[in-house]
C-alpha cells in the first residue's frame, strides 16, 4: 500500500538550490505504549533515512522513538546533474522502503 | 482534576451568563483559521498532508476486486475522480430503503456487503477510512449541501443531541461549539464544531479517523458514555452538523492539531 509522498522538482537550473519533501507511512510506534490489557507495544520505528544524487550520498538523518507517525522529511541539495535521487528508509523489523526521484538539469 | 473541574465549571458559568444561540451565519468559521500557518501549510500541500496517504491508499482499494461478487468499486461507480465529485458534501445521506440517514462509511460498508458481498470493513479500520477518505476528497472545496426534505426529522435528533446536557460534567455539546467558540479551554482555542474536513488527519491521534472518533473524544472528555460506532444517535449528530455548515466548502482530508 501507499508508502510515501515525494515532492522534487522534475526540472532545475543547474547550480539552483532545491527542496526535496518526503512523507512516509509509517506507525512510529515507540516502544512505550501498552495495550488495555497491560502488554507492552513493542518498538516499530524507522531508525534511518538517507538520500543519494547519482550514487552520492546528500543527506542521512537518524530517527528515534520521538519522531512522530508518518514522518515528514525535507532537506535541499543543489542541482549538480540530471539524473537519479534516491531515498531510503530502514527501520525496525527489517524495515525497508526506497523511492526514486528522476531530476533533469538544465 | 480540580484546576480542570474549576476550569469546567468556569465554562459552563459562561456558558449560562453568555446564553444559548446558534452562530449567524456570517460568523461561522472552519477551526483551520484557529490553526497556526504551519499546520495550514501541512493541510494544504497534497504532499505534505499524510491525509494523502489515505487517499492513494483508497486509490489501491478502489480499483481492488473484492468479495463473493469479485467486482471492485471501478466496476459501478468507475473513476472515483469523476462519480465521486461532490458526493460527500451531501452525506449523510437519506436512504430511502432503510428510511434513515447513511454516513459516508455507512454508505461504503452497505456498498461492500450488498454489492461486493464482502464482509463489512470494521469501524475507524484502515481500508475503511481510505475509501472514504478517497471519496471525501473528491469533494474538496465544495460546498457542504443540506437540503434533502426527509433529513428534516434528524437534523432534529441529532439538534436535541447537541443541546443536551450529558454525562457527569452535566455538559451540552452547544455551551462550548455554539456559546463559547473562539475562548479557550485550557490552551486550546474552543472551535465552532464544523466537520468540514472528516475524515481528517489529527496530529494528536497520530494517524487519520472519522468524524465519530472526534465525537467519542469529547463525548469522553464530557465524562459521557460514547455512542457506539454507526449508532443512529451518532449518524443523527452528523446530519446536524453537516445541515449546520451547510454551504460551508469541504476540506478533506483536513489536518488538525
Amino acid at each position: 500500500m501507499a508508502r510515501a509522498l515525494i515532492n522534487a522538482p522534475a526540472k532545475a537550473r543547474r547550480g539552483a538550490v532545491i527542496e526535496i519533501k518526503t512523507l512516509l507511512s509509517h506507525v512510529m510506534e515507540t516502544g512505550f505504549r501498552f495495550t488495555s490489557t497491560g502488554e507492552s507495544v513493542p518498538r516499530d520505528i524507522i531508525t534511518a533515512f538517507a538520500a543519494t544524487y547519482n550514487g552520492e550520498e546528500i543527506f542521512r538523518a537518524q530517527l528515534f522513538p520521538a519522531v512522530a507517525a508518518n514522518p515528514f522529511i525535507t532537506f535541499h541539495t543543489v542541482a549538480t546533474e540530471s539524473g537519479m535521487i534516491e531515498l531510503k528508509w530502514t527501520g525496525d523489523n527489517g524495515y525497508s522502503a526506497t523511492e526514486q526521484v528522476r531530476i533533469t538539469v538544465e | 482534576m480540580s484546576r480542570l473541574a474549576a476550569l469546567i465549571a468556569a465554562v459552563v458559568v459562561a456558558a449560562a451568563l453568555a446564553g444559548s444561540g446558534e452562530i449567524p451565519f456570517s460568523e461561522r468559521r472552519s477551526s483551520y483559521e484557529h490553526m497556526s500557518p504551519e499546520t495550514k501549510a501541512m493541510q494544504d500541500g497534497d504532499t505534505d498532508n499524510p491525509g494523502m496517504l489515505w487517499v492513494l491508499d483508497g486509490e489501491v482499494l478502489w480499483r481492488t476486486k473484492a468479495g463473493k461478487a469479485e467486482r471492485a468499486c471501478t466496476g459501478c461507480h468507475g473513476d472515483a475522480e469523476k462519480s465521486m465529485k461532490g458526493v460527500a458534501a451531501r452525506y449523510p445521506a437519506f436512504d430511502a430503503k432503510r428510511a434513515t440517514p447513511v454516513d459516508l462509511s455507512g454508505r461504503v460498508n452497505i456498498c461492500r456487503v450488498e454489492q461486493q458481498r464482502a464482509p463489512a470493513f470494521a469501524p475507524e479500520s484502515k481500508d475503511l477510512l481510505a475509501l472514504a477518505t478517497l471519496i471525501a476528497r473528491q469533494s474538496r472545496g465544495l460546498p457542504i449541501e443540506s437540503d434533502d426534505e426527509r433529513l428534516k426529522p434528524f437534523i432534529e435528533a441529532g439538534r436535541t443531541i447537541f443541546n443536551r446536557r450529558q454525562g457527569q460534567l452535566d455538559l451540552a455539546c452547544a455551551q462550548c461549539h455554539d456559546d463559547n467558540w473562539g475562548q479557550k479551554l485550557a490552551g486550546i482555542t474552543l472551535p465552532q464544531g464544523h466537520p468540514t474536513g472528516y475524515p481528517l488527519y489529527r496530529l494528536e491521534w497520530q494517524t487519520l479517523g472519522s468524524l465519530q472518533r472526534r465525537l467519542r473524544n469529547c463525548m469522553i472528555g464530557m465524562r459521557a458514555e460514547p455512542h457506539a460506532y454507526g449508532s443512529p444517535e451518532f449518524v443523527a449528530l452528523e446530519t446536524f452538523l453537516m445541515w449546520r455548515a451547510r454551504g460551508m466548502a469541504m476540506e478533506s482530508p483536513a489536518v488538525r492539531p
